[in-house]
């Protein structure tokens, strides 16, 4: 086996620049919670499946729990403590969170989707959640939260 | 008022157990069991590891019994001499480092010799297979009322079903998790739990200490719906145990794939109907059996069967009523408490009953029901007079109405004449369950509940009732505001937390809201009394008297408090199951349309319609959320959620093969409520969050055998079992 | 346990060389990262991250193909028209893989390479000819992706080979069809599918989670090329018996999937009414 190279890795992270050292084969999810101090984004899985984990690489969502941190080095990665309290007021009012374990995971996909509604010309919100599991809501909540959103950025100047 | 704790959820604020940074912490991990059943004898640790790095704990580190205290005491902490179920826990180890843990875990090997197990909870046990009394039946229960055999023996028309349910996976998006620490001789541990009081107990006998030398604490949790009703003892005297023997901190987080193969589940069931009727369909005499499979360990698997047993009947008034249950022991994992608590089971077979008995008189399902709704005055197969004054008959038609079930109906069937492949259906289930603890229950529990007055003004609600999404603590603030004329930032609801909060019982069978929302009542009714107010007494005046007291009585403590007692007119029992077994029942209706693709056999449900009676809506976005999301997971049971064994372990525990609904795979659930105030609840409330599970399993079904001409009696319906249900349609023709 | 950074393609494929093609090729993760913690197997090889070669995301027009690019992921795809347009079953086929997290990240040349029986990706890649172009520091090889499959598991890509890209060529097709059965709507592993087309090349039939591979299914193609007549879903049975060879494993059974074959098969070609 050979010796574990560790280099410096550097990537974006909630706007800020952030520089550490390691091998760059730690989950991208890992190394936010445990090394990182953001536990905002959570684990669910670790399959792929959930999507508790999602935040968006390059502003597209993805899987934290199915990325190495060394994938996004130069890279752009927002999590959910990025996401400012006034575009969480629909989601809130709808009851999109219940226990709230799915919920860090749900915002992000959730704000993606809000802040590009052409992609429901081709899909629905129900379509673009599904990567989103929740036990507790039924999904209404959320689907009404986003939809809520979605009307106000409609109407907002 | 929005949910509490909600911005903080959705700002991933909110700091569940693993999100905990503890300093000098180790993590914990379980060595299982890869035998269903024999003796151990030996456990192997495996070469290149150095153990001598590792924090290692078996059954012979425990200071106390070695017992997980519940209602038996047959189920170690950590397995000793014999293993009774695969992932059965055997051995703790703890160590910084998590990758090098798991991969220790892969080198410990637990040696068993292999006795005879047994899966089929159907079968009689062979002698070999017994393993608890001389049946393995770890719990029988009967009801009985009227002349069940004569009424069978000379009716019109007797009408037979067999139903079977599956296990379910409760899936909570949070998996179990414990962090253990020792501090000032205290063993405190904090993690995802319903009930911390069980967990409290369950660390005094096993670890032989006395109530001040065991601190639990709840940490945010993130779902539950039964599955850390119980479970929880189990990891958190694991996790103490290695922080003892460690001396340090240590976290316990069970990975997604070790939750869904471990913890406990859902009960599968057997149940038979034999049902006589007149030809008009009144109901004769219902004569109903029901087993379920307990698993390994008894768990609380008598009160799922009692919760069984007394939903059996349905809502439905008949003078000859036989219904008979049993729990029994099979060498799988054991199964434990699952939103509902055994009622979604015999209320599944009961209503997929009462549509086959429609159909065999050529009734519409409306109708019967209709006919044999219980009225005011009438009694439950307990013997219980229901005299509640609720209008079940418009609980019905306001479903009815809803989802527009007679257009439906009429509209399919042209639908279907034309459709090459797709089949429609609209399906209905009539319902009641239980709130609160079944009959003397809340007696035993005697919850004690305190709200602080605090000298900044503030109140404090000091429960043991625990936030794990259903809106615990909105409520909680709602019920104070309310009753004290507070504004909500000047409500504070206190950590679970057995240091400081009373045993105001445990956060199951939808009795928070009910029974301690309406001790909280009482205390902030105590409060104003011991400040000299009287109870028309709020908002400022109160908090003006909160100041005062504090500055005549510096350094005091100000408790309201409030103790749990029973209504009158409640009799319950318990040997003959007779009499009241609730205090009050919810009613529902609930509607589903689906549409069944005969290429695939796969059944979607299309539209679906809740209705309930449940005494007051206090919150109306928590209290539809809970309709919802029971709903979607009554839809998982019902169609998705294939739980697979292999020797009495899960196969599938992957969320990969696993499957629970998408929002793809639902549509929107929509609720309405009726409300008929119960006396005893906080503000009129009854119980809420079981009833949305026992509804659409039977709806469902029902909807599908009405798009198919099909006799669907076993769930999950998979495609799969779809296929061979509608071949055996095609043959009966 | 380490990662190589290539700068670019042929860099990827000298330190693919160096490492004596043991190196792990590694694009979105989506498989390769399933349960990482728990691959205890996997955490002493080194991989090599492909998912940042600039070239390797481009998708490119010739004059009789599409050219995808070894690094375009699902979501490329789905949000480029042209290609939508052009190849309607990539839109309806990426739609289906996992759900956007998984079609954000995931290849369709590692659908290919991971040589799954249940790749979604890969029934309609196959039944629009695709072509699998790779290349080494030994050079360039194509293969058709309908000979790409040696058995379960088993392709035609050696260790120290890259894809550089998927080659589609541009035809008129006047039937496309695909179908994906999974456990429920969305985000799902595939119990069984389909891919179909039609064009002046003749039919092609592509199964997935029937066999040891993704295949093309040759009997029930001869059968529409000879338009021999087709009633009901049973008329199909013996060709699917003869082409694919499904099992029962944790998903569902072989009785379900050949007889759902057959089902969704005819009234996707056959059926008047649709």
């Amino acid at each position: 086996m050979t010796k574990p190279e560790h280099r410096d890795i550097g990537f974006t992270l909630n706007g800020e620049e952030i520089r550490f050292s390691g091998t760059g084969t730690e989950r991208l999810l890992d190394v936010l919670r445990y090394r990182l101090g953001l536990p905002g984004t959570k684990e669910g899985c670790g399959e792929g499946e959930c999507g508790a984990c999602t935040v968006h690489l390059d502003g597209v969502p993805v899987n934290s729990c199915l990325i190495l941190v060394g994938q996004v080095r130069n890279r752009r990665v927002d999590t959910v403590e990025s996401v400012a309290p006034e575009a969480l007021v629909e989601l809130h009012t709808s009851g999109a969170t219940q226990c709230g374990a799915c919920t860090p995971g749900v915002v992000m996909t959730a704000r993606f989707v809000i802040d590009h509604p052409g992609l429901l010309e081709r899909a629905s919100v129900r379509q673009l959640m599904a990567g989103n599991l929740c036990r507790c809501t039924g999904y209404d909540g959320i689907i009404e939260g986003i939809a809520e959103a979605l009307r106000q950025e409609e109407t907002s100047p | 008022m929005k949910r509490r704790e909600g911005l903080a959820k959705l700002m991933g604020r909110e700091a569940y157990v693993d999100d905990l940074t503890v300093a000098d912490c180790l993590w914990g991990a379980t060595v299982r069991s890869s035998c269903a059943r024999g003796r151990i004898r030996e456990v192997r640790f495996g070469e290149g590891f150095d153990w001598g790095e590792f924090v290692v704990v078996d059954h012979r580190d425990l200071p106390g019994e070695n017992v997980i205290a519940l209602i038996e005491t047959d189920q170690p902490v950590l397995a000793a001499e014999a293993v009774r179920h695969v992932h059965e826990a055997v051995v703790l180890l703890a160590h910084a480092d998590r990758d090098l843990l798991r991969r220790a875990v892969e080198a410990v090997e637990v040696v068993v010799e292999e006795e005879p197990p047994i899966f089929d909870f159907r079968q009689p046990p062979e002698p070999a297979q017994i393993q608890h009394g001389n049946d393995n039946v770890f719990k029988e229960l009967k009801i009985e009322k009227g002349d069940v055999d004569k009424a069978l023996a000379k009716a019109p028309v007797v009408v037979e079903g067999v139903f079977t349910t599956g296990a379910q996976e409760h899936v909570y998006l949070e998996t179990q998790g414990m962090l253990a620490w020792v501090e000032d001789g205290v063993v405190t541990v904090k993690g995802s739990m319903q009930c911390p009081y069980y967990v409290q107990k369950a660390l005094k006998l096993a670890l032989g200490r006395e109530d001040h030398e065991v601190r639990v604490v709840q940490a945010p949790t993130g779902g539950g719906f039964g599955g850390k009703e119980e479970f929880p003892s189990g990891i958190a005297l694991h996790a103490a145990l290695l922080a003892l023997k460690a001396g340090k901190p240590v976290k316990l987080i069970y990975e997604r794939g070790e939750d869904m193969v471990a913890t406990t589940k859902r009960h599968p069931s057997w149940i038979r109907h034999r049902t006589a009727v007149d030809t008009k369909g009144r109901l004769l005499a219902q004569d109903i059996e029901v087993v379920l499979d307990a698993g390994a360990y008894a768990t609380l698997s008598s009160v799922v069967l009692s919760r069984a047993v007394i939903h059996a009947a349905g809502p439905y008034h008949c003078e000859n009523v036989r219904i008979r249950g049993r729990a029994v022991l099979t060498n799988a994992v054991p199964f434990g408490a699952f939103r509902g608590f055994g009622a979604p089971q015999s209320l599944f077979a009961c209503e997929r009953q009462m549509d086959r008995i429609a159909s065999e008189l050529t009734l519409d399902p409306v109708r019967i029901r209709r006919r044999n709704l219980i009225r005011d005055g009438e009694e439950t197969a307990t013997g219980q007079v229901i005299t509640d004054g609720t209008d079940r008959l418009k609980v019905l038609d306001r479903a009815l109405e809803l989802s527009s079930f007679q257009h439906k109906r009429r509209a399919y069937l042209d639908f279907n004449d034309t459709h090459p492949y797709l089949r429609r259906g609209v399906g209905l289930a009539t319902f009641l369950h239980g709130a609160g603890f079944t009959g003397s229950g809340e007696v035993y529990l005697a919850s004690e509940v305190h709200v602080a007055g605090l000298a900044d003004g503030k109140v404090e609600v000091r429960t043991a009732n625990t936030e794990m999404g259903q809106g615990t603590q909105t409520v909680f603030t709602q019920l104070v505001t309310d009753r004290l004329g507070l504004k909500a930032e000047d409500v504070v609801i206190a950590e679970p937390d057995t240091a400081r909060v009373p045993d105001s019982g445990p956060t199951v069978a939808s009795r928070t809201t009910m029974v301690v929302g309406g001790l909280i009542e009482k205390a902030c009714d105590d409060l104003r009394r011991r400040l000299g107010l009287g109870n028309e007494e709020r908002g400022e005046v109160l908090t003006a008297a909160l100041a005062l007291w504090h500055r005549q009585h510096p350094g005091e403590e100000l408790l309201g408090t409030a103790h749990y007692e029973p209504p009158d007119g409640i009799h319950w029992d318990d040997a003959n199951y007779r009499g009241e077994a609730y205090g009050a029942f919810a009613w529902a209706t609930y509607v589903a349309a689906v549409e069944v693709d005969l290429r695939t056999y796969t059944a979607r449900v299309l539209d679906f319609v809740a209705v309930q009676e449940i005494g007051k809506v206090l919150h109306e976005v928590l209290a539809r959320g809970q309709i919802q999301g029971g709903v979607v997971q009554g839809i998982g049971w019902a169609l998705l959620e294939d739980f697979r064994f292999k020797d009495g372990a899960m196969a599938n525990g992957q969320l990969t093969n696993y499957i629970i609904p998408t929002s793809d795979d639902v549509p929107p659930i929509r609720v309405a409520f009726l409300e008929n105030p119960y006396a005893h609840g906080a503000q009129g409330a009854k119980g809420i969050g079981e009833l949305p599970m026992d509804g659409p399993a039977p709806a469902i079904v029902n909807a599908v055998a009405a798009a198919t001409g099909a006799d669907p009696c076993t769930i999950p319906l998979t495609p799969e079992r779809m296929m061979s249900v509608l071949e055996a349609r095609e043959v009966a023709r | 346990m380490t990662m190589l950074f290539p700068s670019d393609l042929e860099e990827a494929c000298e330190m693919l060389a160096a490492s004596d093609g043991k190196a792990v090729p590694l694009a979105g993760g989506t498989d390769l990262l399933v349960h990482w913690p728990q691959r205890f197997e996997d955490h002493g090889r080194t991989f090599l991250d492909l998912s940042q070669l600039a070239e390797l995301r481009a998708i490119r027009w010739s004059d009789s193909a599409l050219i995808l690019g070894g690094g375009v992921t699902y979501w490329q795809t789905l949000g480029d028209r042209a290609v939508c347009d052009a190849f309607p079953l990539l839109e309806k086929a990426g739609r289906q893989v996992g759900a956007v997290q998984i079609q954000a990240r995931g290849t369709w040349a590692g659908n290919i390479v991971n040589a799954s029986p249940a790749a979604d990706g890969v029934p309609v890649l196959m039944a629009y000819d695709a072509v699998v172009e790779l290349v080494s520091t030994q050079g360039e090889e194509e293969i058709p992706l309908s000979e790409f499959y040696l058995g379960y598991k088993q392709m035609r890509r050696r260790p120290n080979q890259l894809v550089r890209a998927v080659r589609l060529p541009r035809r008129r097709h006047d039937v496309e069809v695909f179908e994906k059965i999974g456990p429920r709507r969305a985000q799902a592993i595939t119990k069984l599918g389909f891919a179909a087309t039609h064009s002046a090349a003749g039919w092609r039939v592509v199964a997935n989670s029937m066999a040891p591979t993704v295949c093309r299914c040759r009997t029930l193609e001869g059968m529409l090329e000879h338009g021999s007549p087709i009633r009901r879903p049973e008329d199909l049975m013996p060709a699917i018996r003869q082409d694919v060879s499904p099992i029962d494993d944790i998903r569902s059974t072989a009785q379900y999937r050949q007889k759902v074959f057959s089902r969704t098969l005819f009234h996707a070609l056959f059926s008047d009414e649709k």
